[in-house]
């Protein structure tokens, strides 16, 4: 047998702009299920990596595939339908909808039916029945009827995480999930994080490097677009050029 | 908020309510209580129909128009030619305008897509201008600044003849009116309709929930150009005449106005909007015609300034307001 | 011939000088504010309409009406711009778009309420009527003054904007908003003042126009002005005062030489090149974002 494919992987992506080299021969692999940290420096190109999977921006070089399938010239939504999905760093949410209808809506398209113009909900309820429950499972069932500007910022976050999980990810990639959440509020946001189903495999960009050592499995520093090292938390915990990087700071606490 | 079953706010919404089923029996009442006034009735009908066009696009898609009088005037011209050209059959001549107008929506499509912001603005804008400058310049054809003469509409039906009073006109306006609100109504609550919403709220974010919006805002780009058309083809055909300003920027600014009034992206904003907009029309500009682009004006930065959800929108939150204070009282007992 | 196409050249770069003047301060403001202001033809026509009455019923001079013209439009713009705009900065652009169509709709009917519905002319002193030999060229003397006059206006912008410590702060402003704050600048104040300085130059510019063009009406803020306006600014580039410079002489040359030699297909094909270009560079071309 050979190694099992990898749920994600990247050989070579390079990308700059200008004099400006975000990613440079980037080599990457995310196993199924894992839990992996992408961390580095401010400006080490860890957003725009992201960007890159996900067909945002367009690599210079390279190539990029989702189990197997090479996905580096595809459309963003045609990557999403085969289950890469993300979540936005600055909350990106659509404010005058309920989590009910932001949810069904990504369930509609998810299923195919979101380009059906003459068919009413009422032969769909199913779709909203599902996306009920998962407002549950990541507990916002009691704001599914709220107006999502109104929401807390907490539960924003949290909607961000449900609107991706709608879309039935294989490969969730998380833009700094918890960034700017206050204490009180984040204990939801952390359960839901620990509660993600097994089989997806997650990468998440985190600066909070106690959330850091607390879910990530595996992690890959990123240093002015190149991969510094990987290794497991113990790994990169004990790594004297992590350490230099990152001056010791966040890794004494 | 317990006992809502969980999909239930959906089935609601677009369940037919008894409110609607009185406003669309009130204006089929017309004749009854204001028979001097069928034809204003009927150019409301038209004006509506025409704001719903734009409803779709802005109100729910959140895509700015500032030439939609391109399709409108089209619709019309080619109604009025056809009509002028021996073509004088209303149904299939309506039709005709509807495509030509739904035609040309898809090729403006492919451009407006791509953008966004201050150049969309500049093309919708550009659009407009350049097809109301071609009919000007067309005057062979279109009549120019004189407008298209000698449109001749057959009977309806080979029964009922369009006549002064404009009853055959009332008719015809309110089943074409109400079969096309019934149509953007069955849209605007369908998956589809539900995606172009969420386009509107967060254009950026609807290709990571997996969404191809490029292929579903042509075909809304096209679906409204056609409606636009329908409302052009009906106004060239009950007054038999096409004017210039059938295209004028004038008309394209009137329009986002009429729906910004009503308000934009709850289906009947565009039918209110007309009917104030119209009536208020004809009692300021009968006084003196010049200065009614003064009140429209008013009018226009008093809405933005107070009530920017429009007169549906804000009466919607009055409403709310009310019930949350009669709430309290009874609380308070 | 060449007499012909250097009369044309010369035509269309008076034009093109004075569309500058008029669309300058929108193009800055908007690169600025991303502020959709479709009421700054208003701006220009209120210029026009000061200037008519400045020198046919309080009889003050032609040349000293312009810059009296100029620092009373700017300071209806500050006025403006601090009651009304600021408010709207963080709004969606409809909302610009709604608001500002409402002011010049009602600046058309207020127009037409104090100066009437008639074309209205200016007064120009006698030396600034009929031709005058330039470089060998016969030429009208009022068209060589314009490009004269706005010809140094226009450098006196682009080096006020390059060496000036306040061009440089809304060099600054316009580039990224949020940094220049951070540098502290005071992004509120110098929005202000670029904005009176658009207001005042659209309002120079509209005064100069009157006699070009033959009379100014009250519609003239709502017809294919807004829309050169708009040209001159998204060609151009949102905020690069080089870029509306050029986006305007073509325009103006554009005109002059469509009007000459094709007159009939002249007023749509205008609309369709910028169509096409904005297909081609929706960002302008010379613009960056």
């Amino acid at each position: 047998m050979t190694a099992p494919t990898p749920a994600l992987a990247t050989s070579g992506l390079s990308k700059s702009f200008g004099a400006l080299g975000v990613a440079r021969s980037i080599d990457f692999a995310l196993p199924a299920g894992a839990r992996h940290a992408l961390i580095g420096p401010n400006g080490a190109g860890k957003t725009s990596f992201i960007n890159l999977l996900t067909g945002a921006l367009a690599p210079d070089a390279g190539r990029i595939s989702l189990s197997g399938t090479d996905i580096t010239e595809m459309p963003t939504h045609r990557r999403v339908k085969l289950g890469l999905v993300r979540t936005f760093q600055i909350t990106s949410l659509f404010p005058d909808f309920t989590p009910l209808e932001s949810l069904t809506m990504t369930i509609c398209e998810r299923e195919g039916v979101a380009g059906r113009m003459l068919r009413g909900f009422r032969r769909l309820s199913h779709l909203a029945d599902e996306a009920h429950a998962l407002l549950a499972g990541i507990g916002l069932a009691d704001s599914a009827h709220a107006i999502t500007r109104t929401l807390p910022y907490g539960r924003q976050r949290l909607l961000e995480i449900g609107v991706a999980l709608a879309a039935r990810p294989r490969v969730l990639l998380l833009d700094e999930p918890a960034a700017g959440v206050p204490e009180k509020e984040s204990g939801a946001l952390l359960e839901a994080i620990a509660a993600l189903p097994d089989d997806i495999a997650v990468m998440f960009i985190e600066h909070d490097m106690d959330l850091v050592f607390r879910f990530a499995r595996s992690i890959t520093v990123l240093v002015a677009g190149q991969v510094l090292c990987e290794g497991t938390p113990a790994q990169i915990a004990e790594d004297a050029r992590v350490r230099e990087v990152y001056l010791g700071a966040h890794f004494d606490g | 908020m317990e006992s809502i079953a969980p999909g239930a706010g959906f089935e609601r919404r677009s369940r037919l309510r008894a409110g609607e089923v009185l406003l669309w029996l009130a204006i089929a009442a017309a004749p009854l209580y204001v028979p001097g006034h069928l034809v204003l009735a009927s150019q409301i009908l038209i004006t509506a129909l025409f704001a719903l066009s734009l409803d779709l696009l802005l109100g729910y898609g959140g895509m700015i128009s500032l030439g939609h009088a391109a399709y409108f005037g089209t619709g019309a011209y080619t109604a009025g030619l056809l009509a002028q050209h021996g073509w004088s059959e209303p149904i299939s001549g309506l039709v005709a305008a509807m495509l030509v107008a739904a035609a040309l929506g898809f090729a403006a499509s492919f451009v407006i897509v791509r953008l966004s912001g201050v150049a969309l603005l500049m093309v919708t804008l550009g659009l407009g201008l350049l097809l109301f400058e071609l009919a000007n310049a067309l005057a062979d054809i279109t009549g120019g600044s004189d407008g298209l003469q000698g449109v001749e509409i057959a009977p309806l039906l080979g029964l009922f003849g369009f006549d002064m009073v404009g009853r055959t006109g009332f008719v015809y306006a309110y089943l074409v009116a109400l079969g096309a609100f019934a149509l953007v109504r069955r849209i605007v609550h369908s998956p589809f309709g539900l995606s172009l919403q969420g386009y509107r709220e967060n254009p950026a974010r609807m290709a990571q929930i997996g969404a191809p919006m490029a292929a579903r805002l042509r075909l809304v780009n096209t679906i409204s150009a056609g409606l636009a058309g329908l409302a052009g083809g009906l106004l060239a055909q009950t007054t038999q005449f096409v004017g210039l300003d059938a295209l004028g920027f004038e008309r394209s600014a009137e329009v986002v106005i009429i729906l910004i009034l009503g308000g934009g992206g709850r289906l009947y904003g565009g039918l209110v909007g007309a009917l104030v907009f119209m009536i208020g029309r004809d009692v300021l500009s009968e006084a003196n015609p010049e200065y009614w682009y003064f009140w429209l004006g008013l009018i226009l930065v008093l809405v933005v300034l107070f009530m920017p959800q429009g007169i549906l929108g804000g009466g919607a939150a009055l409403l709310v307001r009310l019930r949350g204070r009669a709430a309290l009282g009874e609380a308070a007992r | 011939m060449a007499v012909e196409l250097l009369t044309l050249l010369f035509n269309g770069l008076a034009y093109g000088v004075l569309l500058f003047l008029m669309a300058i301060g929108l193009s800055v403001t908007m690169g600025m504010m991303n502020f959709v202001n479709l009421a700054h033809g208003a701006f220009a026509m209120l210029g026009g309409y000061l200037g008519i009455s400045l020198t046919t019923r309080a009889g003050v001079p032609f040349l000293a009406a312009l810059p009296l013209v100029f620092v009373a439009v700017g300071a209806v713009g500050a006025g403006i711009e601090v009651t009304l705009y600021r408010r709207f900065y963080r709004s969606p652009q409809l909302t610009h778009v709604l608001f500002t169509i409402g002011l010049t709709f009602m600046a058309v009917a207020g127009a037409t309420y104090v100066w009437g519905s008639q074309i209205a002319a200016m007064r120009v002193p006698d030396w600034l009527i009929g031709q005058t030999m330039f470089l060998g060229l016969q030429v009208g003397s009022y068209r060589l003054f314009l490009l004269l006059v706005g010809g140094a206006i226009a450098l006196a912008l682009v080096f006020g904007l390059e060496r000036t410590r306040f061009g440089a702060m809304v060099r600054a402003t316009v580039d990224n908003r949020r940094m220049a704050q951070s540098l502290g600048i005071d992004v509120g104040r110098v929005f202000s003042l670029t904005f009176a300085l658009g207001s005042g130059l659209a309002g120079l510019g509209g005064a100069l126009a009157v006699n070009f063009l033959g009379g100014i009406q009250p519609a003239f803020p709502l017809g294919y002005l807004l829309v050169y306006f708009l040209i001159v600014v998204t060609v151009g580039g949102l905020g690069s005062t080089l870029g509306a410079l050029a986006a305007a002489l073509l325009l103006g040359l554009a005109d002059a030489a469509a009007k000459f030699y094709a007159p009939v297909i002249a007023s749509f094909a205008i609309y369709l090149v910028m169509v096409v270009l904005l297909m081609w560079r929706p960002h302008g071309i010379l613009g960056r974002r």
